[in-house]
């Protein structure tokens, strides 16, 4: 068993030299029937194990993991967390996971580094700063902390934005959300892992689910590259690799996958202390604890399961931050990666019961999930312990698109999706 | 940089292509079709990994064709004109 993490801790293994740390989780072997099954060790899976055994004491659980816990997007995003949402759902979706952020260090007994610096959605028209009225406007309503911040305003929280006369994206204002800002992205996969894990939880990694055991019409366990394991409910938060287990589970999806690239530079000292977002460039940029500039844009124009990205996109993000940053003209870029996300038609993720009985979904997050990953962890949890959507979920589910009750939000990225 | 084969013009620059979809979603025909069958033909997807057979269109000509590619290799496997056969 793995003990608490606290300063008298840190102090003692200083004295005796890092030797007495035990592995943060357990790697069991998988029993052959559990009360829960989460596949995909990413964020969304291992936090609804969390709260399963957490929120529902339901212990008997296993997340069942291709790769290793946090390998997929969780372990690829640029760390954004926000709740800058346009509609209601949506805001009590994002909102809802915003708060269990601010808590979940403390939650956890892990740092999961949230920094809360502040985020500006820029806009470069007066056609824009209407928008960006509105939005704000929506988000006050919806009771999320939001301010339109004046050209001023940006030149104090971003002085080095190009802001010349003849800049192709001259500043109009913005759209403030202070609460905004990063978490350390492996940091929320490993504290909900271990929490998971001291709770009881399985976490299998190296096991891939290969197909799905159907019996009566309905599902009850999964074949994996570890045997058997049987469960009558299953949930599944495998991100871009939905619509390959959708098809063997028998049913269709509304998602597409595409690659979503980011890249990061060198070190260098503290230059940029907020998160800037320009809809005119796609792109968007933050400076990591580590000094690394952090850049991320839009999705591949392709649909790809290759997980690294096509260049053309690249260049139009990089000529983007160029373009908004031209300082950064120096810096050399030190990686570039991409993961592939699942892409839904109205830029809102799918919670509920899949069309196999006893299989549940949380997937479509597409380019924006990490910032949800709390949220998706408790509703997940709570539609496999009691079979049923709480308010939250509801507008979320599957019968969306049959029943034509959107929830568009392409707008909330403010990047092409 | 990948070159996709267009059916008229030849092997022209990716950035000159756009993704239109499935090949063989067909629209739905006359008065009775039911939701969910409208639902279906305008959001669920095939979204394979490996082989696909998908709609494109070269926006310098404008012309749409059907393009087989690997989702995970990205590697072309046939380019067809769209003779009324994206039903199939
Ligand atoms: C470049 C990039 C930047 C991003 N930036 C942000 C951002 O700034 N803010 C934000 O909120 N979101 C961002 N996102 C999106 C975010 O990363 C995802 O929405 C989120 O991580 C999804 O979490 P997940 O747990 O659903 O999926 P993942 O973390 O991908 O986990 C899914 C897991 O399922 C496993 N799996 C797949 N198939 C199987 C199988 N057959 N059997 C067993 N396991 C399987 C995979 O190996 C994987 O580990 C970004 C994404 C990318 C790629
Ligand atoms: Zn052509």
């Amino acid at each position: 068993m793995t003990r608490s993490y606290s300063a008298l801790s840190l102090f003692k293994e200083g004295l005796a030299g890092q030797t007495g740390w035990k592995p943060a989780w357990r790697s069991p072997e998988a029993k052959p029937a559990y009360d829960a099954i989460v596949i995909g060790g990413g964020g969304h899976g291992l936090a609804t194990a969390y709260y399963l055994a957490k929120n529902h004491n339901i212990t008997r659980v296993a997340v069942l993991e291709k790769g290793w816990i946090g390998g997929g997007n969780t372990g690829r995003n640029t760390t954004v967390v926000r709740s800058n949402y346009y509609y209601p759902e949506s805001v009590a979706l994002y909102g809802l996971a915003h708060r269990l952020y601010e808590g979940l260090s403390k939650d956890l007994n892990y740092n999961v580094m949230l920094s809360q610096r502040g985020m500006v959605n820029l806009c470069h028209s007066t056609g824009e700063m209407e928008i960006g009225a509105r939005t704000v406007n929506a988000m006050q309503i919806n009771g999320i902390d939001a301010e339109l911040l004046s050209p001023d305003d940006v030149r104090r929280v971003a002085p080095i934005y190009n802001f010349s006369a003849d800049a192709r994206f001259p500043v109009f204002g913005g759209i403030w959300q202070g609460r905004a800002g990063t978490a350390r992205h492996d940091a929320v996969a490993w504290g909900y892992a271990r929490a998971a894990s001291r709770l009881g939880v399985d976490i299998i990694q190296n096991c891939e689910i290969t197909d799905f055991i159907i019996e009566g019409g309905r599902c009850r366990g999964v074949q994996t590259s570890r045997g058997a394991i049987r469960a009558d409910r299953i949930g599944m938060a495998v991100a871009g690799h939905s619509s390959v287990l959708a098809a063997k589970a028998g049913f269709r999806l509304p998602i597409n996958s595409y690659a979503l690239q980011a890249c990061v530079s060198e070190p260098v000292k503290p230059i940029l202390d907020t998160v800037v977002l320009s809809p005119g460039t796609g792109v968007y940029v933050s400076q990591s604890d580590k000094g690394e500039i952090v850049i991320g844009g839009g999705l591949d124009r392709i649909p790809s399961y290759a997980q690294r990205g096509n260049l053309p996109t690249l260049e139009t993000v990089i000529a983007g931050v160029l373009e908004m940053f031209p300082i950064f003209g120096q810096l050399k870029l030190m990686r570039q990666w991409a993961g592939i996300v699942d892409v839904v038609p109205d830029s809102s993720p799918i919670i509920g019961e899949s069309p196999l009985p006893g299989l549940f979904l949380n997937c479509g997050w597409g380019t924006g999930g990490f910032k949800a990953i709390p949220a998706g962890g408790t509703l997940l949890a709570q539609l496999l312990a009691s079979g049923k959507h709480n308010d939250i979920s509801r507008p979320f589910d599957l019968d969306r698109f049959a029943s034509g009750r959107l929830i568009d939000e392409a707008a909330g990225s403010g990047i092409a999706h | 940089m990948q070159l996709f084969p267009c059916p008229f013009c030849g092997p022209r620059d990716e950035t000159e292509f756009h993704y239109g979809g499935d090949a063989g979603n067909a629209r739905p025909d006359g008065t009775e079709v039911p939701t969910e069958r409208w639902a279906e033909y305008l959001y669920l997807r095939s979204n394979p990994k490996g082989s696909a057979r998908e709609v494109w269109v070269h926006m310098t000509c404008s012309e749409f064709f059907v393009m087989e590619r690997d989702t995970v290799t990205h590697k072309v496997l046939s380019s067809t004109a769209l003779g009324g056969e994206h039903a199939a």
